[in-house]
């Protein structure tokens, strides 16, 4: 039996459409069957990220009001092995899916692959719930800036009245020389205000735009930091345990000393 | 005095504390989920009680949700605040 993870935020922009695209290729390239589900209704991306959009015949709504077959409107990735999009209807609105819907979907997609990633559309209204309400897991993700982390802590709150529990959050964007400035939030701030457990730290790296742009996800750059963080985020969705990427190595004199002598320092 | 001596090394408040400060104030509104409406409430209730024993200045009458060091001064907790101007304590 596959599991759904669906990948959240509240704010949007703040990176779940390139989550979704490099953990998910990150997990084909682990040998697991993985469908990328696009469920922000309106506003399809998923397909452009993954440089899938020319290929899309049928989508998520398709599928959900009977026009066609689960499998036909699978676009299969012929660059990774085990891997399929499920592109969003581009010309309906979010009212276009109902809970019941999305939860037979899913139960759909976890009889046949081992991880099908939901891309959930910002904000907390009806495609928010759309999005979740089929999943087993939840990944929030946010950036360490004050209005993504508000929302962030919003959306936890949600996902546990929902029994999604155990949220898991990733860190995005993060700028090590702004974080050593004291002027960004650190990975540790964010964690300790949104009490919850981390899976994964990405740095903000301009690569992610030029791989975008290419519709190749940046995971398969194996010199990039980002690429690395995304490949440790797969692996821990896939149960391995692996240490967090370590972007802030250089701590200055007066951090080492204090933590010397033992005194915390947040 | 530690904690003071290094401190003395560092510079002003750098913004990430600034936006520490913020979030953490605004995130105990949000959680506690309170409308302005539910604070009225509280509010008139209070007054109820303590107009029997005191004569206190209504208008003036303020009770907001904060943060305050905890009793153990180790860290920050949410409280209620309410600052009750007293015009007179009434005699039985
Ligand atoms: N780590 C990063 N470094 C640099 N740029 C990034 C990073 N993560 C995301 N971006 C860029 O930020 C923009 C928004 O990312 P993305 O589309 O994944 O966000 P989203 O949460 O899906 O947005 P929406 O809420 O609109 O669906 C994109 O242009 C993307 O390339
Ligand atoms: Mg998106």
């Amino acid at each position: 039996m596959g599991e759904v993870i669906v990948i959240t935020s509240g704010k949007g922009g703040v990176g779940k459409t390139t989550t979704v695209a490099n953990v998910g290729t990150g997990l084909a390239l682990r040998n697991k069957k993985v469908v990328l589900m696009d469920a922000d209704i309106g506003l399809r991306n998923l397909d452009l990220v993954m440089g899938l959009e020319n290929r899309v015949v049928f989508d998520l709504v398709d599928v959900v009001e009977g026009r066609c077959k689960l499998r036909n409107a699978l676009v299969k990735d012929k660059r990774f092995e085990g891997l399929f999009l499920l592109p969003a209807a581009q010309t309906r609105d979010k009212t276009a899916l109902k809970p019941e819907q999305m939860i037979k979907l899913c139960e759909e997609l976890r009889k046949e692959y081992d991880y099908t990633l939901i891309d959930c559309p910002a904000g907390i209204e009806q495609g928010f719930h759309n999005a979740v309400v089929g999943a087993d897991r939840a990944i929030v993700v946010t950036t360490p800036e004050v209005s993504a982390v508000r929302d962030a802590d919003r959306v936890i709150g949600l996902l546990e009245a929902k029994e999604l529990r155990n949220p898991r959050l990733l860190i995005n964007r993060i700028r090590v020389e702004m974080v050593k400035r004291g002027e960004m939030m650190s990975i540790e701030d964010v964690k300790d205000i949104l009490a919850v457990d981390l899976i994964g730290i990405v740095p903000d790296d301009e690569k992610i735009v030029v791989s975008t742009n290419r519709g190749e996800p940046i995971i398969s750059d194996q010199k990039s930091l980002a690429g690395q963080a995304y490949r440790n985020i797969a692996q821990r969705i896939d149960g391995e345990d692996v240490p967090f990427l370590n972007l802030e190595d250089d701590e200055g004199f007066v951090f080492k000393l204090k933590k010397l002598l033992g005194i915390k320092t947040t | 005095m530690i904690l003071d001596f290094f401190s003395f090394f560092t510079r002003p408040k750098a913004s990430k504390e600034i936006a520490k400060e913020r979030l953490k104030l605004v995130l105990i509104h949000d959680r506690a989920n309170v409308s302005p409406q539910f604070l009225e409430m509280i509010k008139s209730e209070i007054m109820k009680v303590i107009t029997n024993y005191i004569d206190i200045d209504e208008s003036a009458l303020d009770i907001q949700l904060t943060r305050t060091k905890s009793e153990d001064g180790e860290s920050i907790v949410p409280a209620l605040v309410a600052n009750i101007p007293i015009k007179s304590i009434k005699q039985k």
